[in-house]
């Protein structure tokens, strides 16, 4: 199999450590791995916080970016960016004169996976060889959850590392109150609603919290540091590099 | 209004007995609710009849409401069409006039609070009395209601106490059971003495001309039915073709609201009341716009007019649990009024509702009949962005020089560089405490942000990522 790496705009410039963790992982299991240089970031801060015009040139950007691509998979480290792609571009391309970029993005999307997807779904696997003593929790990010319905492959990878202790949260599946411009623009909402989700999260025993998602990893990790929480958090491709 | 949604909600945060009270009720709510379903053989297929239902009527509202009309009419209802709130509020005060009623009961009906009607009648020198327990709290609170189904869900019991202590005059009512014995004393005395009694309605149903009504007190039934004259304010999406449809509305409605399989009271009414010896009983249906149509013109935006006013949206919200309903500044609040709100009143007016998500989308999931909230939350952003009503140039600028480098591959690795070193110039032990400018420093303010370590994926890739 070869993938070709959706990278997101955050892991790329913010969190490249999880982007080569799953390159790591995917190479380690025999995939071969292609990164286009020519991709930067999919749109859906503009999107989600109402710029539609300029979100619609970064999807046709990125359309242009991958359209081409050759491999059998894009696959990404989030599943908010997946579900942009996936799920709302199809809102951006909604003018009957848009059938050509229809086409052209339904050429994308068909092939696009979140990380846990690619695993689970068309690699089926669940135990990659990870090793990783301790206990650990798993944050259910919002638009994984809902809007690509992934909640059981994630948990699946997790509890096949070798030597780990899975717990579940108390409500894992509601919001960490990131929600993209809304964690600046309501600040203070989002931050109640974070400690709501970091509560659940001390009271689970864990010293890791992983989630799929980089976005909401900075939202939770920010509110532990600040707590001065021994917790870490992990994104679910560096849990599973570990060895 | 004077105060902003940040402002609103600082204050609601800050008042630990409201957030006690709201963490509360809503967690009993999701409880029950969550109980509630599992009674149903299948919950997703009755949300998708019911959604199905509604999308019909909605597309065919106008044929609908004809129907209704003609067959309300032939039972010898009054209809009256109303375009705005104060159509609703004139109509009410000429009838109560010619009629001479001064007093008038009321059930709980978020139409009416929408139109703010109480105002409008205490101004015609009419006396408005809420009988519905909670409505019951928040006038003599002189409040507004904090949620569509739970009006006084952010008081607690001893505030209620206190509030009764004070107004009524009658000692302080400790139990529960001691709280509702005082309100019924009190509201019996009402009900025989009104000239009217005003209601919303939960379905209009076309084929039979039937309003029906759903509770748990029994106070609407005694609206209905105790004053000479009733007064049904609905909106006109609240129709549904035929009798054989309510049965999946019920059952979705209950469960959805309060967790019960079944409210206490099902009333169906058909035309004004019928008594042998007394004559005179009265019916007049007042079918209210008041900017339905406005959203029923826009096809994208047009399933907001599914909502049956259910209030599970509002208990499963995490940032309607965080500040609560009167926050939000309007009638309707939590999801559902962040998208009802700015449609019916107007972007200006709550275009910043919208933005107060973190469109998390529970509540497209807890939704009865599939409201695709988030998406109307997101079509409402964008309204706001392109009519330039929620106008923030700094942000905007952003944004466009984003968009711009996104197309440029050199000038996004470039700026990404600049933003790490500047977050690492600013960071201690890898972490930003505190920044000097927004929006860096709105998030600083609750939370640390990481100083990114080493280049970016592409830096490192081009290295040859091992």
């Amino acid at each position: 199999m070869r993938v070709s790496l959706f990278i997101t705009c955050l892991v790329d410039q913010m969190f490249p450590d999880v982007g080569e963790a799953m390159v790591s992982t995917l190479r380690s299991l025999g995939v071969e791995v292609d990164f286009n240089e020519a991709q930067t970031c999919c749109g859906q801060v503009a999107f989600n916080t109402g710029y539609r015009p300029e979100a619609r040139a970064m999807a046709e950007y990125f359309l242009r970016t991958f359209e081409n691509d050759t491999a059998d998979f894009l696959v990404a480290p989030s599943g908010s960016c997946s579900a942009m792609v996936r799920n709302f571009y199809g809102e951006l391309f909604a003018q009957p004169d848009d059938t050509e970029w229809r086409r052209r993005l339904d050429r994308v999307r068909s092939r696009l996976r979140e990380f846990s997807e690619l695993l689970v779904n068309e690699l089926k696997l669940e135990d990659v060889g990870a090793r990783f003593p301790a206990r650990v929790t798993y944050h259910d990010a919002c638009h994984l959850l809902r809007e690509l319905g992934v909640s059981e492959q994630p948990r699946r990878l997790i509890r096949a590392v070798r030597e780990l202790e899975f717990v579940e949260m108390d409500a894992p599946d509601t919001c960490c109150g990131f929600g993209g411009t809304f964690s600046v623009k309501f600040g203070e909402i989002s931050d109640a609603i974070l400690r709501e989700k970091l509560a659940r999260i001390s009271g689970s025993g864990v010293q890791y919290v992983i989630a799929n998602d980089s976005s909401c990893l900075m939202q939770i990790a920010g509110g532990l540091s600040r707590a001065g929480s021994p917790i870490k958090t992990m994104h679910l491709a560096e849990l599973l590099a570990q060895r | 209004m004077t105060t902003n949604l940040t402002e609103r909600s600082h204050a609601a945060l800050g008042d630990s007995t409201l957030q006690r009270a709201l963490g509360k009720a809503t967690n009993t709510f999701i409880e029950r609710r969550r109980e509630a379903i599992t009674s149903v053989d299948d919950w997703e297929a009755l949300r998708v009849r019911a959604r199905r239902v509604k999308e019909h009527t909605i597309n065919h509202l106008d044929h609908y409401l004809t129907q209704l009309v003609e067959n309300v009419e032939a039972q010898k209802g009054k209809v009256f069409w109303a375009q705005t709130g104060e159509d609703v509020s004139r109509y009410i005060i000429d009838l109560a006039r010619a009629r001479g009623v001064t007093s008038v009961v009321k059930s709980k009906s978020m139409a009416t609070e929408e139109i703010e009607l109480n105002h409008a009648l205490e101004a015609a020198r009419i006396v408005p009395v809420e009988t519905d327990l909670g409505e019951y709290i928040i006038q003599l609170a002189n409040e507004k209601p904090s949620h569509i189904i739970v009006p006084a869900i952010h008081k607690t019991r001893d505030q209620i106490s206190d509030l009764f202590e004070e107004k009524l005059g009658q000692g302080r009512p400790h139990e529960v059971a001691d709280i509702t014995r005082l309100a019924r004393q009190r509201l019996r005395n009402e009900f025989l003495s009104a000239g009217m009694g005003i209601t919303g309605a939960n379905f209009l149903i076309a084929e039979t001309g039937t309003l029906v009504l759903v509770e748990n007190e029994g106070n609407i039934r005694l609206s209905t039915q105790v004053p000479k004259i009733h007064v049904a304010v609905v909106g006109i999406e609240k129709v549904i073709p035929k009798y054989s449809d309510l049965s999946v509305f019920l059952r979705l409605l209950a469960r959805s609201g309060t967790g019960q399989k079944q409210t206490a009271y099902v009333s169906f009414l058909n035309g004004p009341r019928q008594v042998d010896r007394e004559p005179g009983f009265e019916f007049h249906l007042i079918l209210m716009d008041n900017g339905r149509t406005r959203i029923l013109a826009d096809e994208h935006m047009r399933e907001s007019l599914y909502c049956i006013r259910c209030g599970a949206c509002l208990n499963v919200c995490p940032v309607y649990q965080k500040i609560g309903g009167q926050a939000y500044g309007w009638i309707y609040p939590g999801p559902i009024g962040a998208v009802i709100s700015p449609q019916l009143q107007s972007l200006e007016q709550a275009g910043e509702l919208p933005f107060a998500s973190s469109l998390c989308g529970a509540c497209r999931d807890a939704c009865p009949v599939q409201i695709n909230l988030p998406d109307m939350l997101l079509g409402l952003r964008a309204a706001a962005k392109e009519s330039k009503i929620d106008k923030k140039a700094g942000e905007q600028t952003m944004m466009r020089g984003y968009a711009f480098a996104a197309r440029h591959p050199k000038l996004f690795a470039l700026g990404g560089k600049l933003m790490r070193t500047f977050t690492r110039l600013m960071a201690k032990d890898g972490q930003v405490k505190s920044a000097p400018f927004a929006p860096l420093s709105d998030w600083t303010k609750y939370r640390d942000f990481p100083a990114p370590r080493g280049g970016s994926f592409r830096a490192r890739w081009k290295k040859g990522t091992k």
